[in-house]
């Protein structure tokens, strides 16, 4: 259980650490290629959404350097960022990943939209190879274990989320939503179902830009919208009360001179703007303008914060099993690391019998079936006894710390060979190159 | 007796005064309710003793201090009306401080009538103090309005998630309430002013109006920023920081017309 896992979250690291984290989707499969390549690292992934960026690696002897691997990759000084960075290893990463699967570990806590986006990240992973054996075993059992959380804790039940959160907020503006206009920019799930929790409330119209004017006609279509060109965003977003947005744009699109544009032709009509793109959407002295009101996806963490209380208790259940989950994953890992010897032992052992009885079949010459019986379940006997103390022995030991030694010395005893240790070492070799 | 029932009403409102305090650090719906029962509790004796004086016979509340009781009277109708329309005592914060102060100079003691036997035309003074009154009024509401826009933008944009849980209204609800006060207080203002002036001119023992008398500059100035306020937020919708500049500057110059009957030559019509 070598894993290690490093990271930056909504709450160990501003906006606008996290901006410079931020990895677009279609670079995460070269970020991944980059990690493996790394020294120390034989299986790595990445995790990148609005709120975190985490590096997930199980290691060749226990530590690597992630830290020098996130400087290298962002070009970012060591002051910069060490400051928020947070760093797990074995079960601490396990647990972490866990909650993070689970939700436990979300701006808003028990919101369903983080176990999608691991999914994602590690489907992403998994197809450049980065993700095997280990990595694999460790982000299953997560799945599963964000499932049992979901469906035995009412965790996720509560309608608390970004979205609602907008619309609790939009109300505070405008009072009723009642024949308010939405506009989307930048077709995105979560606009999406922003969007859906505001109409639900009475908006009476929505708009949708799209830097692919396809899925902005997509997504109008759902809502019985309009359409818009992106070139036009800026001449008919002030027709809109609320304004959705999560572009992919490194940049800010909505700064203070547009802001300016949009109040003056609305007649200082206040503005709302649910800004949930990392990097932000809306720059932050466009948010100083009287009658601008943008909230970014941290902002709408602290709004949301007051409601998590009441999922304290729950959230403490999840805990727990969390907590069991982690001691079972980890007993169950070690017992696999003793299966190899077993089976390699077993199969050499029965490559002996095998030969022993051709050799005595030689001198003995044709036997009837009763006798080929017979010495077949003499042999099979004799090995099943003599090897019931040792692999006991193994599984017990598999659950305590001493495994690794007991496996050791089953396998010098027996002079085994490893078939699988032949791969981390043929993985130094490309991983050390300086 | 006139005055023991006002005593009684500013006893009530001394209640929402606590309120008004407290409303701006905590919500609690309970004091709130406390707060709009013992309000209404108030208005009934102020009205008792407003009866009182009426039912005396003679338009008494020429007297500065009646004046003052009357506009208490009309604030606290406004505040009303504006809780039934939007179901919230958020204006009390500035509506009930003041209503205080003023209930509590015109409970202090009942002034000798000064004016009634000089002015020839008792209908437009009636008219006059009702108008104005009602114009004050609204102005106050707006005043207030704006103050608790400003508040309100303030906690939006501060992004605690205690804005969300805050006692005021709706930004837009607060600017609707500002808004219409504004629009309603105006002609009442404007017909209050002019019907002002007839009184003024057709009074037997003046007969010439000083133009440069503080009381008409001031009233003239306070109009004149109550018409660039009914203006500006027409034509450009200014609302926020600057509406309530001009709100304050628009209540400033009103109570300081309003101060002038203590040292107008005209408005108390003593000799």
């Amino acid at each position: 259980m070598r894993f290690q896992l490093i990271g930056v979250n909504h709450k160990s690291a501003p906006l606008e650490v996290r901006e410079k984290l931020a990895i677009p989707e279609s670079r995460l499969p070269d970020t991944c290629r980059d990690l493996t390549a790394y020294p120390g690292i034989e299986e790595g992934m990445v995790i990148s959404t609005c709120n975190r960026v985490e590096v997930v690696a199980h290691t060749t002897n226990g530590s690597a350097d992630l830290r020098g691997f996130l400087h290298e990759h962002f070009h970012l000084k060591p002051e910069e960022l060490d400051p928020h960075l947070y760093e797990f290893r074995e079960k601490d990463a396990v647990r972490h990943i866990f909650r993070v699967a689970s939700s436990l570990d979300s701006m808003v806590v028990g919101e369903a939209q983080i176990l999608g986006q691991v999914k994602e990240a590690y489907a992403t992973a998994r197809a450049v190879g980065a993700v095997r054996g280990q990595l694999d075993q460790l982000f299953s059992r997560a799945f599963a274990v964000a499932k049992r959380v979901r469906t035995e804790t009412a965790v996720g039940s509560s309608s608390v989320s970004i979205a609602s959160v907008a619309v609790e907020l939009a109300k505070k503006i405008f009072g009723t939503l009642q024949g308010k206009n939405v506009f989307i920019v930048g077709a995105g799930k979560m606009s999406e179902l922003a969007a859906r929790h505001l109409m639900a409330h009475g908006c009476a119209s929505i708009f949708v830009a799209n830097r692919t004017y396809d899925r902005a006609i997509g997504l109008a279509q759902k809502f019985n919208g309009q359409a818009i060109k992106f070139e036009d965003l800026y001449n008919s977003c002030d027709k809109a009360d609320i304004v959705i947005t999560s572009t992919g744009a490194p940049h800010a699109i909505f700064r203070r001179e547009h802001g300016e544009q949009f109040l003056a032709r609305r007649k200082n009509r206040p503005m709302f703007f649910i800004d949930i793109a990392v990097p932000r959407d809306v720059s932050p002295d466009m948010a100083k303008l009287d009658g601008i009101f943008a909230y970014d996806i941290d902002d709408l963490q602290q709004a949301v914060s007051s409601h998590v209380a009441d999922r304290r208790k729950e959230a403490e259940l999840a805990e727990a099993i969390i907590t069991s989950e982690v001691e079972r994953f980890e007993a169950r890992l070690s017992t696999l690391d003793v299966v190899p010897t077993i089976v390699s032992l077993q199969d050499h052992l029965e490559t002996i019998r095998q030969a022993e009885i051709d050799r005595v079949r030689g001198r003995l010459g044709q036997m009837t079936p009763e006798q080929e019986i017979a010495v077949e379940a003499l042999t099979r006997g004799i090995i099943n006894k003599v090897m019931h103390t040792p692999i006991t022995t193994l599984k017990t030991a598999a659950k305590e710390s001493e495994a690794t030694t007991v496996v050791d010395v089953v396998r010098r005893l027996f002079n085994l060979r490893d078939k699988d240790a032949a791969a981390p070492s043929k993985k130094d070799e490309v991983g050390t190159r300086h | 007796m006139s005055l023991l029932w006002l005593r009684f009403a500013l006893g009530c409102y001394l209640i929402g005064l606590v309120y008004a305090f407290v409303a701006l650090s905590r919500t609690s719906d309970m004091f709130s309710r406390i707060a709009l029962h013992a309000a209404s509790l108030g208005m009934v004796f102020h009205f008792v003793s407003l009866a009182e004086l009426f039912l005396s016979g003679q338009v008494v509340w020429a007297s500065v201090h009646n004046g003052e009781s009357l506009l208490a009277f009309f604030s606290m109708t406004f505040f009303m009306i504006i809780y039934a329309i939007y179901q919230t005592t958020s204006p009390g914060v500035v509506v009930f401080p003041v209503v205080f102060f003023l209930t509590f100079v015109a409970a202090l003691d009942q002034q000798p009538v000064l004016l009634t036997q000089f002015v020839s035309h008792q209908g437009w003074l009636i008219a006059h103090i009702v108008l104005i009154f009602t114009g004050y009024a609204a102005l106050l509401v707006s005043f207030g309005a704006s103050l608790l826009y400003l508040l309100q933008e303030r906690r939006l944009k501060a992004k605690r998630p205690t804005s969300l849980i805050s006692f005021l209204p709706a930004l837009e609800v607060i600017d609707q309430i500002g808004y219409r006060s504004l629009l309603l207080g105006f002609p009442f203002m404007t017909l209050g002013l002019i019907t002002g002036s007839v009184v003024a001119i057709t009074a037997p023992t003046i007969g010439r109006v000083d133009f440069l008398d503080p009381k008409i500059l001031l009233s003239l100035l306070m109009w004149a920023v109550y018409m660039i306020m009914v203006f500006t937020r027409w034509n450009s919708g200014w609302r926020g920081r600057r509406a309530a500049f001009l709100a304050t500057f628009a209540f400033v110059a009103a109570l300081a017309a309003w101060a002038a009957n203590y040292f107008s030559t005209i408005h108390r019509f003593a000799s």
